[in-house]
């Protein structure tokens, strides 16, 4: 789609919410859409950057998502010091999330994409995203229907670092988590190796402000996973297949209130629809090239996006959930789901040469 | 037209059809509960949904 055709239609969206929504998930859009555009503009890939630091020993990508973090970090835990209204990304660390973080982990690196990595590649147009948006969605909904059973195997209670050590304590641990992690990768990819490209830079600035407006306007950090179950939820409910008075997730005040409720009312879901308008944006300039798929690889791809819904929400989020807004507003949980995540990966990427992805 | 667009185009009519649903099956919005522009500061306590709940 041409630019000016698209920019009439947001602006129409940007409206309509404006005074049929409200003027926050309005402005929210924009900050989805920039999102979107940082996302796809900087080829900003959790997935991407974690496979060229295996199979390259190529480290651009994860200094760029370490940027990112400590950024992010830099932002969130002050603000929330500040205002008692930001909540944290708090998840339980679980059996749940050791098993989700892995499975995630494992599972984008087949599908090509985490939670952002398969908005904005769906908004570039790529087929295979595009497919695996509704499977996302409706596996992200089956997780949260199981969650109850999945946490009955073993939890604690959500650890927050600004509550254990203060704002100035959290942050400090975080910076030197993040440090220790990028030492780690220095042993692994040697020495001579090039740690900065300017595209991954860039797209760590974009997005750790865009992180921080989400944070500032909505109360809470920037996520993904919810606003795909959401979606399908409210789908098996119109089509009868689901009730959610029976079921432990979907009953809980919160989750029935938004079940009833607009779907656009809901904040991860319209940053999501902005990644999808912002990557739109990009493509309308830059068009993606893709691979044509066998019909293997796109059965094996579709089973992945599916089985990447469900673990996202066993682990408490995905890259952007967990990782990104986890360990900027110092859940503990985000440090446990990294490795458990590069872990899963480090078996993903194998799986995907298997199959000439 | 290739494959691809079509497949963009029809992508995006699925969810503009989703979200059009959506928002006349839904209760309607009460538009003078709507919640302050910018959460930090307002006061409100925030309770939207994240992928982060256990409940």
């Amino acid at each position: 789609m041409k630019r000016l055709p698209l920019a009439a239609l947001v602006a129409a969206f940007f409206l309509f919410l404006v005074f049929s929504v409200s003027v926050r998930q309005a402005v929210l859009l924009l900050v989805g859409m920039g999102m979107g555009a940082a996302l796809a503009g900087a080829r900003f890939g959790f997935t991407t950057g974690w496979r060229q630091l295996i199979e390259q020993r190529d480290p651009r990508g994860v200094t760029g998502q370490a940027l990112l973090l400590a950024l992010a970090s830099l932002a969130a835990l002050p603000l929330m010091g500040q205002f008692s209204e930001l909540n944290a990304a708090l998840g339980p660390p679980s059996v749940s999330l050791l098993i989700g973080a892995f499975v995630f982990g494992l599972t984008m690196q087949i599908a090509d994409g985490c939670g952002s990595g398969t908005l904005y590649k769906a908004g570039l147009g790529v087929p295979l995203n595009m497919g695996i948006l509704p499977l996302f969605a409706l596996g992200s909904f089956l997780g949260s229907v199981h969650l109850d059973q999945w946490l009955a195997l073993g939890q604690t209670e959500p650890v927050s670092l600004s509550a254990q050590f203060g704002t100035g304590g959290a942050l400090t641990l975080t910076l030197v988590l993040l440090a220790l992690a990028l030492l780690g990768v220095r042993a692994w990819v040697g020495a001579g190796k090039q740690w900065i490209d300017k595209r991954w830079i860039w797209g760590a600035m974009a997005l750790a402000v865009l992180a921080t407006l989400n944070l500032l306007l909505a109360g809470q950090p920037w996520g993904v996973v919810y606003g795909f179950g959401l979606w399908a939820a409210k789908v098996s409910v119109a089509l009868g297949a689901f009730d959610p008075a029976a079921n432990a997730f979907w009953s809980q005040a919160g989750n029935a209130q938004r079940l009833t409720q607009t779907v656009l009312m809901d904040v991860t879901t319209i940053t999501s629809i902005g990644i999808l308008a912002g990557a739109l944006w990009v493509s309308a300039k830059s068009p993606s090239s893709n691979k044509p798929l066998t019909a293997q690889q796109w059965a094996i791809g579709l089973v992945a996006g599916f089985v990447m819904g469900y673990s996202s929400r066993l682990a408490f989020g995905c890259n952007v959930g967990a990782m990104l807004s986890g360990i900027s507003t110092g859940s503990l949980h985000g440090w446990i789901w990294v490795p458990l995540a590069f872990a899963g990966t480090m078996v993903g990427v194998r799986v995907r040469r298997r199959f000439g992805f | 037209m290739n494959t691809t667009h079509t497949l963009q185009g029809l992508f995006w009519l699925v969810l503009a059809t989703f979200l059009a649903w959506d928002f006349s099956a839904s209760a309607p919005v009460d538009l003078r509960n709507e919640p302050p522009l910018i959460a930090a500061g307002s006061g409100q306590a925030t309770s939207g949904g994240h992928c982060s709940m256990a409940k």
